[in-house]
């Protein structure tokens, strides 16, 4: 049996390189081997990936993207489709639960320095993944049609309308209309459904290309790759990813299906985070509700956008409010540039990095827990004050990173 | 051998320069290519022919009620004023990012304080100038969330921005412009139309 199976991938392998992709990517792929919880996210997202497309496989099976006719087809798949409420659950909470791993798994990078040298085109793949990723939540969110499905669009999509000279035919290209219509919603499931998850998918390809060919970072944030064993040619301080971070993996797998099962079955709207109660009421294109607020994932930049109230430097204060917000988010493609510290993980960087990454979370929080309330002037005042600590977080790192006091690295990876 | 085959000993320039013009050529024929496809995704025929105006018959609206009508698919409010409502307009002018209404957000002919054809009735659309919410009609004076300043008019849920009742802007708010008032006329006194200045225009 074991011999036809050998012949079997002996045969294949003249025709194609199986066998030395599986070596090269996963049984002799050397990982460093003191990863921690931290180095779950990566594959988990991956895990979500999966989930999302086969769960949107079967969606689309009875959605309609028709602006007469979404609202009322996603309740049928709710009330009449057999197990369709679990399939639209496991995708509307497999969509925050991708921001949750994505958003963990950059953290991990931010601590641990994995965007420094030899990783920047790594870490820029993985913004590519990530500006997909929310255009995704972004159409995905607009199809059921619902309240918060049309008025969320109508804010997104007037963005581009406060962009100089081209903004009004940029924004009727974009919608296909004058105004947010049956055109756009058509649209918006095309490239929810086609455009995006394609490129989505060979990002993350690349991503992974990429990490091959510079080797996995780690908790200590020393290249494993310059001390290799004479003999072998192997890192000492490596071990094959498969079986050791597979099994690893799965036990990830496992405890996070726990979590995310939990949410489906007893809280899938979360609260109101996950599934907006506004989203219940079919779209009413005359009034907008009461209060509106994106889903969680989006609430920090969301704050940002309405920070600024007042106009300087001749740019009135609603193109800056769009120019923060998107780049609150483009200033992490620079982060491998920003960085002037002499050595990559929290683990051996100083104080000032401690607290400038402290700080920058606490305002990430703070600015996604005011994207959720209706604007007060008090709280637009915490916006603004946070905002700014939010970006001094990047602008500032060239200076506090060169000056901070690391401690020295070590020349092999350090027991866990 | 294989030294010999290195690609810039080959290059002649007729080579480099046929290799060039083949370049330009298909930059060319991708362009012209990607034009339908980028064309057909601007507002279709029907969609530019959609629009018509609208009759409104506003002879059962009461003093300080709002009345929404749909044109273009967008919200139109036509508001009716009451003289105490009108007093405020030139309250608060101080706060005004605009009060004159010097930026072109209204026909010419509703360029002036109450910014209307008729004092009282306010014809203009419900869309927030800041990114296309439709803000809320407050007409209570003074409640706890908007202050003890604020004399009635329209706050925008979205991001806060804040219109008086003739639909100008506050200053210090994320809204650059007034709110825009639709080109409209009253064939009678209680036939309004709105989306066109003249009767016959459809």
């Amino acid at each position: 049996m074991s011999n036809l199976f050998n012949s079997m991938i002996a045969w294949v392998d003249k025709r194609f390189p199986l066998t030395s992709n599986w070596k090269a990517h996963l049984s002799e792929y050397y990982a460093p081997k003191n990863f921690n919880f931290w180095y779950y996210f990566g594959s988990l997202a991956l895990l979500v990936l999966v989930n999302q497309l086969i769960t949107g496989i079967f969606l689309t099976m009875n959605y309609k993207p028709d602006a007469s006719l979404a609202f009322s087809s996603v309740e049928y798949i709710m009330r009449d489709v057999e197990y369709g409420w679990l399939i639209r659950y496991m995708h509307s909470t497999g969509a925050s639960m991708f921001f949750v791993v994505v958003y963990l798994h950059m953290f991990r990078g931010m601590m641990y320095g994995s965007y420094r040298k030899p990783r920047e085109l790594l870490w820029l793949v993985g913004m590519g993944i990530f500006f997909i990723l929310m255009s995704l939540a972004f159409t995905g969110y607009i199809l059921p049609w619902g309240q918060m499905s049309y008025w969320g669009a109508q804010v997104i999509v007037s963005m581009f309308g406060a962009i100089p000279v081209v903004g009004d035919t940029l924004q009727q290209w974009l919608l296909g209309d004058f105004t947010l219509s049956d055109a756009a919603l058509n649209r918006f499931f095309a490239y929810h459904v086609v455009t995006l998850p394609i490129l989505l998918v060979v990002l993350v390809f690349v991503h992974i290309l990429a990490l091959h060919e510079t080797g996995s970072n780690n908790p200590d944030g020393i290249e494993i790759k310059t001390n290799k064993n004479p003999k072998t040619g192997i890192p000492v301080d490596g071990i094959p990813f498969h079986p050791y971070y597979t099994v690893k993996d799965i036990v990830g797998v496992v405890v996070f299906l726990i979590v995310f099962c939990g949410i489906i079955f007893f809280a899938p709207e979360m609260g109101g985070y996950f599934l907006e109660y506004n989203n219940f009421i079919p779209a009413n294109t005359l009034q907008t509700p009461d209060h509106i607020a994106p889903v969680w994932y989006f609430t920090p930049y969301y704050s940002m956008l309405r920070a600024v109230t007042v106009n300087f430097l001749g740019i009135d204060a609603k193109l800056w409010g769009v120019i923060l917000m998107a780049g609150s988010v483009v200033i992490f493609c620079f982060l491998p540039w920003l960085d002037r510290s002499p050595v990559k993980s929290i683990r051996y960087k100083g104080t000032y990095f401690k607290v400038a990454l402290t700080l920058f979370v606490i305002s990430f929080f703070v600015l996604g827990w005011l994207g959720t309330k209706s604007p007060t002037p008090m709280y637009t005042l915490l916006a603004q004050i946070f905002t700014v600590i939010y970006f001094a977080f990047f602008i500032l790192m060239p200076w506090y990173s060169k000056i901070d006091k690391v401690k020295p690295e070590p020349k092999r990876l350090m027991k866990e | 051998m294989a030294d010999s085959f290195s690609i810039s000993d080959r290059m002649s320039g007729r080579r480099k320069f046929l290799i060039a013009i083949t370049s330009v050529a298909g930059g060319v024929a991708g362009a012209a290519i990607a034009t339908p496809f980028l064309l057909s995704m601007m507002p279709s025929e029907r969609a530019k022919a959609a629009g018509a105006p609208v009759e409104v018959d506003i002879s059962k609206l009461e003093l300080g009620m709002l009345l929404m009508v749909e044109w273009r698919g967008r919200v139109v409010w036509v508001l009716k004023r009451t003289p105490e409502m009108l007093e405020t307009l030139t309250k608060i002018e101080g706060e005004l990012a605009d009060p004159g209404s010097e930026k072109k957000q209204q026909p010419d002919y509703a360029q002036n304080r109450t910014r209307s054809i008729k004092p009282e009735i306010l014809v203009v659309e419900g869309v927030c100038t800041h990114l296309g919410c439709s803000p809320v009609f407050r007409k209570d004076i003074a409640p706890a969330d908007l202050g003890a300043d604020w004399q009635g008019g329209f706050f925008c849920p979205c991001h806060g921005s804040k219109f008086d009742l003739a639909g100008r802007v506050y200053k210090s708010v994320p809204a650059p412009t007034n709110m825009v008032v639709p080109p409209h006329t009253y064939l009678s006194d209680t036939q309004l139309l709105i989306g066109s200045e003249s009767e016959g225009a459809v």
